[in-house]
This record gives structure tokens, C-alpha cells and sequence, in this order.
């Protein structure tokens, strides 16, 4: 039940959101048709502002673009406009003319699908393990590597290891190629850049979460019961140690599946985090409203997992 | 593996059934009592539960996410950004235009050498004594990749749709030389009929101009200008370009256009000229960094790289010497635009003071060092039939002089003024700080800089919301009318705020004129009007076309002041027997030979 009410309440917010890109973005000075060279004549501008309703008031676009306009057809009647976001149409790209919003994004969600989720799985992967080490062995060398390891690539962004394990991996020693997006072994690289940060991350708070743990009452209590060190840490330790990476992950996750500008340059892979950079600056309008509903849309709903998560996790979490 | 994987995405208990698999049972954490230990741990604790199958589950994704299928492609080019369409009748960019020659060819088309317009879908052509009425002959054997005759209806209907208001092209500017091109396109005019292309039957094509244009000819060969599939297009619309197969017109076809990941052509046989295309599939690949251009050609990845925004400034100088650069001059200018509606840049004077200050020079050899010369005049050179008249040089006394006449005696009292830059490219601040330098050295005046992203600083220009603003142009066709007429009073390109009714005259009678000689004179003295005299811009220099391939690998790649390279003549070496080589070094030469049959009636340059 309350996973329905919060599931209702994200449409509301939905629009919210959508109504800010979109009123935003319109304020941003310059439009798409804005370029080095005029059209020869200023009909031809008028008539490509025609031809993607930028010549009507905003509140018009929004309602149009939201798909919630009705226009008097030659014969009289009222009808609704084609499309629209509530038909699930993001509308034509005003960049990329062949295309639909849908096109591109439909295009490039599938890589940036794939690669977000290796590097979240790298970052889970080496992340936990790391962070769990370091707290349970405190005090000893796997702690100080794994620590140093820890802060080494939270202080290096992407920007700089991309080009250095480019150099390395995929120069120097040719392993891995070093751009496009065509076989698994191309997604090697663009997967250690993107994930090692949140590597880090992720090792830093299970490491915290797991410190803390471990001087909780119900761990000594946990002992006292004569539990093995296996069972105590496990069964009682990382369930609930766990739970500020979890928190975590929602947003995470929602991050790394619309893709990063950064790592989609340096390794020219065909996502849709490009997108996300470069259609606000060329003022794309539909392309940019559609690219963050569908980021918020999946930010809310892997908010929503998040506390679901938590329901199972930690007994003291209740949702009524 | 592959089963294995998707056998983890149908199956709840398949994960662990793979782990088993793999690494034979009881290995696994939920295996209570394992036997292996993580060596990092000491004996009391547990493995790690989970984590050890997210590397696999990654694995599935991977499998599932990343497919490429085709062979490989016998010729890999790095050509610059994601074009923004295909469609010639749409596009803007340099990068779109390269791809869309390829797929749809015009009346003429270009000569690799020199970019000169040669025979392409017309065998021939006659015009008329006053240079106004072009007849066209379309060649029997021009096809659609479908098998479809290509008509002179098919190049009416193209040549109407970019006009037509509905299309909403941008650069329909380019047909506005036809009799009633610009009234048809503004809605003056709303019958197609009484606009100047007509299909005199299947094979003839009659143009009438609205004055004789010797650049016509060069026209036909652009891109806007080439010929499209009617029924794709009324089928499928705007997305026409997303459907297969896509009827072409050109030496490749269309196979495959992933957005950010790459166009994939194939060698069209039906092209009239199938036989010399050498390449049978061809991969363009766009890239947004000049430092991942640079190491996909290192790698192998790619066989030429052929932008001059994919290099990468930093390594220009050890690029330069390197025997696989190639560096050539283009028609392409860099210059400075003055709001001579704003005081003091209204007086001419200042304005050359300012333009005489500048030592040209410093920025070619300090900041983009690609080869660039410096431009005294506002037309490149290259053009042939027209030399480039001496604009203003580096007079640092003349221009102190000039600044105390218009009454700034060593920049005293002169107002505070700004120069406007994108942020497109660090090279247009780096010039703006050379720039500052110097007209403080030398003048004594203090510019601020003002940097605004792309399209803001777009918008200030064309609202003239801006003192001095970094400007640059590239030619479309090889003639200056291509740089001159933007100056005229009413053109959208001015974006100077110059009106000078002088000039106007000057290029309309330069367009009106059919005697060679007499039009270049009067180009000549509008030029010298804009860049001498006048001076509402000041040229800085001119652009240089940058690539990089292997002379030992790759063939049939010129340098010629348009920066078109057709593909049909390019091959990789390695990839060619020696046996079907021969047409690029022997391309000029037979074009020539097919220009003596028809050169009769030609009456314009080259």
C-alpha cells in the first residue's frame, strides 16, 4: 500500500520535474536554429519555428509536448495533437533531424544500459569485498592497502584514468582497444573508468557501516551466544552494514544507467550520456526534457527499490 | 558461455547451477561450510557472499548488450562530428555534408583533385548566350540503388523541396539564383510551376536563372542541390533516412547509421560509374575527441582521419613534422566582425586603427600553428579567375595615427568595450589574450573578453549585442561571391550591422556581369571596400584542412581548397590488387578529357 501511494505520487512529480527542464531550458538565450550562418531569408527561420511550434507561447509547447493540447481541425472538431509524453512520445529531435527523441535515445540507451550496469556490478564487486576487508582486518596490512586503494580512485576523476588506462592498457600494451563499442572486450576500459570511483565509494561506506557494526550490542550479544565469527559477521554484521551501500546504490544506479558524459567522449561509445551534455547546448529542446524524465523516472523508481530493500534488510524497517 | 548466460537471466536457480558448473559444488559461500578461504581474510571470517557472482552477471550483460555483426570494413574514416542529418536537402554541418555526397550525387559532381564541378548525373550541358538558361542532359544509365530510372522530375521535385516553405531547409538559400527560387521559398509566389527548373521530358533538365551565375555550375555539384528519392521521402517523411533500403543516388549506399557509433556504406553497383568505385565498404566514424581520433588511427582502428577539429592543439607541433600529416589550404576564413552600429566602432577609422594594430603573424605561428596563412583579404586564395585584393596589414604607427584622428590620441578616453568569444575551442581565447595584448601594446586601449557558450554567443551575435566578436566562414562553392555577398545590407550573415550601398551595387552588378574579367573587377573592388576602406571586419587567416593517413596505405585522397574528398576513388593499398588501381592518378586526366567533348558551350571558370 504504501509502495502504491508512492508509486501514484511520483506522477505529479513527473510533471513537476518535466515542466522545470522544459521552462528552463526555454529560458536558456539561443534556440536550436540558432547558427554560424543564417537561413538565406527570414522565412526560412519563421518557417522552421513553424514547422516545431517555437513560434507559440511556452505554456503551449509544454502542453503540446506533454501531449495535452486539443487544436481545432479544418472541419471543426476538437482534437488532440499527435504523440506527446503522455503517449510515451518524446517528440523530434530539432538537432538531429532525421531522428526522433525516441530514436536517439532508443539508440543509446542500450550502451549505456550495458555499460552502467558492468561498471555497477564492477563497483558492488570489488567495492564490498574491499570495504569489508579493510574493517574486519583493521589494524593490519590489508587495511592501509586497501584504504589507500580506496581514497586513490575517489581523488582520480574519470577524466584522468580513462586516458591513462587508455595508454597503458590499450597503447602500450595493446589489450584492450582503445574507443568504440563493439565487442565485450571494447567495454573492458570504459567499465574500469567509469566504476573505479564508485569502487572507492562503495568500499568506504561498507567499511564504515561495517566498523560501526562491529561494536553494535547485538554483535557482542551475537558472541556472547557462542555464534561462530562466520555467522556473526554474515548473518548478523552485513545485513546491516550494508545498508548505507544500498542507500547508496539507488542513485547510483540511476547515474550510471543514463550514462557519463566523460567516459562516452574518451571512449566515443554511442550512449546516451553524450546527449545529456550536448543537447542542452544545442538547445535541443525535446531531446533534453526526454533525457531527464527518463533520468528522474528512474531515479524515483530505484528510490523505490531502495526502500523496498531496506524493508528486507533491517528488521527495524517497517512500511505501512 | 553464451548459453550459460542466458540461462542466468530465464532461470531463479540457474546462478547457482553456473557457479556449480564452473567451479564444481560446495566452492560457493552458500555453501555454509566452504573449504576455499578469500586470502586476504583471516580463518574466522566468512567469504564474501554474492559479490563473487556480479562479475558474472556482468558478463550476461555484456554478452546480451554489445552486438556488432558485418565483416570488417575495407576502409575506416574518422570524419568528424555525429552528422545532424543525412538528408541533403536538411543538413548544415561540414561532417554531413561529407556523408551525404557519397550517398546522392547532383548534376555535377566534385573532381577530387581540385574540387572543380565534373560530369556527374548530366552527361552534358548547354547554356544559353546570356548565361541565364541551362540545359541539362541526364545520363541513360542514372539509376536508383533500386533500380528505378533517375528522371529530371526527380531533380525538379528535389530542387522544389528544398524551396518549399514546409521543408523548412536551411539552406535553400542556394537555390534562391533560380528564377523565382526566393519568392517561391519567402511564400511570395505559392506555384511551384513558375519557378525555374523544368523537366523538359525524362532526360532533360531546363534551369533558368534569375541572372547568369558562373558559380552555377559549382552549384549543382553541393550538396543541398543533389537529387533525393521522391517516394522514400513522401513515404516515410522527415525519418525517411531510418528506413532500409534507402534509395541512393551516389557511388555508396546507405548500410547502417547508429548515432555515436558509426555509418556504414556500401559500394552502390548500380551507380552509373559503379566500376571505378574501389572501395566496397566503407566506415565513417564519428568522433567528439580529437585525442580518441588521434588513437584509434594509431591504433589501426582507423585508416585516416580526415577533420581539422580532430586534432589535438597540444600535439600539433610534433604532428606537423610527422610525413602522415597533411596539412592544406581551404576556403575558410578566420576574422574579427565589428558592431559598427555601436560608437566608437562606427567610425572607419578606429576600425582600421584597430585592424592595422594587429600582427597577423603572432597568431598563426603562436596559436594554431596548423599551417594557416595569414589573410590580408577576406576571400581565400585558391579561387580560380580571382585574386584576393591587400587588405590591411601590420602599421602600428599608421594606426596610432588613425586612433588620435578619430580623437583617442595613445587610447585616451576611449570607452570600455568588449570581445566577444565561444567557448567552443580554447583557440578562440587563446587569440582574444593575443588580441588584448596587442591593441593595448600598440593602441593603448584596454578590451575585456567575453566569453559565452555556442549557441548564447550565437544568439549576441546575431542580435548585435556585441562590440567585437571572433567570426569565421567557410566557402560553399568555389567563387567569392561565397564570401562577398554575405556583406550586403540585407543578408542574415552580415551580423556587422554594416550597410554600405556602394557595396550592395558593387556585388549585384558583379553577379549580373557575364564577361569574366569585368566581374572579377568589381568583386575585387567591393572587396577591397570591405577589407581596405571600410573595414567593418578584419580577416585574421585563412583556415588550413588538416588530416592524417598514410601515404604508403591510403590512395585517392587530394587536398583541394573545399575539403571534399569523394570516396569513390579511395582505397587502402593492402586491400587492393595493383590491377584496380589506377583510376585516381588517372582521374584528372580523364576528366578533363570528358569536359573537351562537352566544354562547347561552357562559359564559366576553371
Amino acid at each position: 500500500m504504501y509502495f502504491l501511494k508512492r508509486l501514484v505520487f511520483t506522477i505529479p512529480l513527473m510533471l513537476v520535474i518535466s515542466f522545470l527542464a522544459f521552462g528552463l531550458m526555454h529560458l536558456a538565450p539561443g534556440g536550436p536554429f540558432d547558427k554560424e550562418r543564417a537561413p538565406a531569408s527570414p522565412e526560412i527561420k519563421r518557417a522552421l519555428e513553424a514547422k516545431f511550434h517555437l513560434n507559440e507561447p511556452v505554456w503551449k509547447q509544454y502542453l503540446r509536448y506533454l501531449g495535452l493540447l486539443w487544436e481545432r481541425t479544418p472541419e471543426g472538431n476538437w482534437r488532440r495533437v499527435d504523440g506527446g509524453l503522455i503517449a510515451g512520445d518524446f517528440g523530434p529531435s530539432m538537432r538531429y533531424r532525421n531522428h526522433s527523441a525516441n530514436d536517439l535515445i532508443g539508440q543509446g540507451l542500450p550502451a549505456s544500459l550495458t555499460l552502467g550496469a558492468l561498471s555497477f556490478c564492477f563497483a558492488l564487486g570489488f567495492g564490498l569485498p574491499l570495504g569489508f576487508v579493510t574493517a574486519v582486518r583493521k589494524g593490519h596490512w590489508p587495511e592501509y592497502a586497501g584504504s589507500l586503494l580506496a581514497l586513490l580512485v575517489i581523488c582520480v576523476p574519470a577524466l584522468v584514468i580513462g586516458p591513462i588506462l587508455v595508454i597503458v592498457f590499450a597503447i602500450k600494451w595493446r589489450w584492450f582497444p582503445v574507443a568504440l563499442w563493439c565487442s565485450p572486450w571494447h567495454a573492458v576500459l570504459p567499465t574500469l573508468t567509469l566504476g573505479l570511483y564508485f569502487v572507492g565509494r562503495i568500499a568506504r561506506l561498507m567499511r564504515e557501516g561495517m566498523l560501526t557494526i562491529l561494536h553494535a550490542e547485538f554483535i557482542t550479544s551475537a558472541r556472547a551466544k557462542g555464534l561462530s565469527e562466520t555467522a556473526v559477521l554474515l548473518k548478523h554484521g552485513f545485513r546491516l552494514a550494508v545498508l548505507p551501500v544500498v542507500s547508496y546504490s539507488g542513485p547510483l544506479l540511476a547515474d550510471l544507467l543514463t550514462g557519463s558524459f566523460v567516459v562516452e567522449n574518451i571512449f566515443q561509445i554511442p550512449g546516451v550520456g553524450v546527449f545529456l551534455v550536448n543537447s542542452t547546448l544545442n538547445r535541443d529542446y525535446p531531446m533534453v526534457v526526454g533525457l531527464v524524465v527518463l533520468y528522474a523516472a528512474l531515479l524515483l523508481l530505484l528510490n523505490l527499490v531502495v526502500d523496498f530493500a531496506y524493508g528486507l534488510l533491517d528488521p527495524r524497517v517497517k512500511y505501512e | 558461455m553464451k548459453t550459460s548466460a542466458s540461462a542466468l537471466r530465464e532461470k531463479p536457480g540457474a546462478l547457482r547451477r553456473f557457479w556449480n558448473a564452473e567451479h564444481g559444488p560446495g566452492t560457493a559461500e552458500w555453501m555454509p561450510t566452504g573449504q576455499r578461504r578469500f586470502f586476504l581474510l583471516p580463518r574466522s571470517t566468512p567469504r564474501i557472499p554474492g559479490c563473487l557472482a556480479f562479475p558474472f552477471l556482468a558478463a550476461a550483460l555484456l554478452l546480451a548488450g554489445c552486438v556488432r555483426s558485418g565483416p570488417p570494413a575495407d576502409l575506416v574514416i574518422i570524419n568528424g562530428a555525429e552528422p545532424e542529418s543525412l538528408d541533403p536537402g536538411l543538413l548544415t554541418g561540414q561532417a554531413d555534408g561529407r556523408v551525404a555526397l557519397e550517398l546522392f550525387e547532383g548534376l555535377t559532381r566534385y573532381d577530387p583533385t581540385n574540387a572543380a564541378p565534373i560530369p556527374g548525373l548530366a552527361e552534358s550541358w548547354d547554356i544559353s548566350p546570356d548565361g541565364r538558361v541551362y540545359t541539362f542532359h541526364l545520363r541513360p544509365n542514372a539509376v536508383w540503388s533500386s533500380g528505378e530510372p533517375i528522371t529530371a522530375r526527380d531533380f525538379v521535385y528535389s530542387w522544389l523541396r528544398v524551396l518549399n516553405p514546409g521543408t523548412a531547409s536551411e539552406y535553400a538559400g542556394v537555390l534562391f539564383y533560380l528564377k523565382n527560387g526566393e519568392e517561391y521559398c519567402s511564400g511570395h509566389i505559392r506555384d511551384a510551376s513558375q519557378v525555374g527548373v523544368k523537366a523538359v521530358d525524362d532526360r532533360t533538365l531546363r534551369v533558368e536563372l534569375k541572372n547568369p551565375t558562373p558559380f552555377f555550375l559549382d552549384l549543382c555539384a553541393y550538396v543541398t542541390l543533389r537529387v533525393v528519392p521522391r517516394q522514400a521521402i513522401e513515404k516515410y517523411g522527415d525519418r525517411w533516412l531510418m528506413t532500409r533500403p534507402v534509395p541512393c543516388s551516389g557511388a555508396y549506399e546507405l548500410v547502417a547509421w547508429r548515432v555515436n557509433d558509426r555509418i556504414r556504406l556500401r559500394k552502390n553497383p548500380r551507380y552509373w560509374d559503379a566500376k571505378h568505385t574501389l572501395s566496397e565498404i566503407v566506415d565513417l566514424l564519428p568522433c567528439a575527441s580529437a585525442n580518441t581520433a588521434l588513437n584509434l588511427y594509431e591504433t589501426g582502428a582507423a585508416d585516416v582521419v580526415w577533420d581539422k577539429n580532430l586534432v589535438p592543439g597540444e600535439l600539433l607541433d610534433i604532428l606537423l613534422k610527422r610525413p602522415d600529416f597533411h596539412s592544406f589550404s581551404c576556403l575558410g576564413t578566420y576574422f574579427i566582425r565589428f558592431n559598427v552600429t555601436r560608437k566608437p566602432f562606427d567610425d572607419a577609422r578606429v576600425r582600421k586603427a584597430f585592424a592595422l594594430a594587429i600582427d597577423k603573424k603572432r597568431i598563426v605561428e603562436k596559436i594554431t600553428r596548423g599551417g594557416e596563412q595569414i589573410a590580408s583579404g577576406y576571400t581565400p586564395r585558391g579561387i580560380p579567375g580571382y585574386d584576393t585584393p591587400e587588405g590591411l596589414g601590420y602599421e602600428p604607427e599608421t594606426a596610432r595615427k588613425l586612433l588620435a584622428e578619430a580623437g583617442f590620441p595613445g587610447g585616451k578616453g576611449f570607452p570600455s568595450f568588449q570581445y566577444l568569444c565561444d567557448t567552443t575551442s580554447r583557440l578562440h581565447e587563446q587569440i582574444a589574450v593575443e588580441l588584448q595584448d596587442m591593441w593595448q601594446g600598440e593602441l593603448g586601449v584596454h578590451v575585456e573578453i567575453r566569453k559565452l557558450e555556442w549557441k548564447t554567443y550565437l544568439r549576441a551575435q546575431g542580435d548585435l549585442d556585441y562590440d567585437l566578436c571572433r567570426s569565421s566562414w567557410i566557402g560553399d562553392y568555389i567563387d567569392a561571391n561565397t564570401f562577398l555577398d554575405m556583406f550586403m545590407s540585407n543578408n542574415g550573415n552580415n551580423r556587422a550591422g554594416w550597410k554600405n550601398p556602394r557595396y550592395d551595387e558593387l556585388i549585384r552588378e558583379a553577379n549580373a556581369q557575364l564577361d569574366r574579367i569585368k566581374r572579377r573587377n568589381l568583386l575585387r573592388q567591393a572587396e577591397i571596400l570591405l577589407v581596405r576602406e571600410e573595414a567593418p571586419i578584419v580577416p585574421l587567416y585563412y583556415y588550413a584542412g588538416l588530416m592524417y593517413y598514410r601515404d604508403s596505405e591510403i590512395r585517392g585522397i587530394f587536398p583541394n581548397v573545399l575539403d571534399v574528398h569523394p570516396l569513390q576513388g579511395i582505397y587502402k593499398i593492402s586491400s587492393r590488387s595493383s590491377a584496380q588501381r589506377p583510376r585516381s592518378e588517372l582521374f584528372a586526366a580523364r576528366a578533363q578529357s570528358e569536359f573537351s567533348v562537352h566544354n562547347g558551350q561552357r562559359t564559366t571558370n576553371h
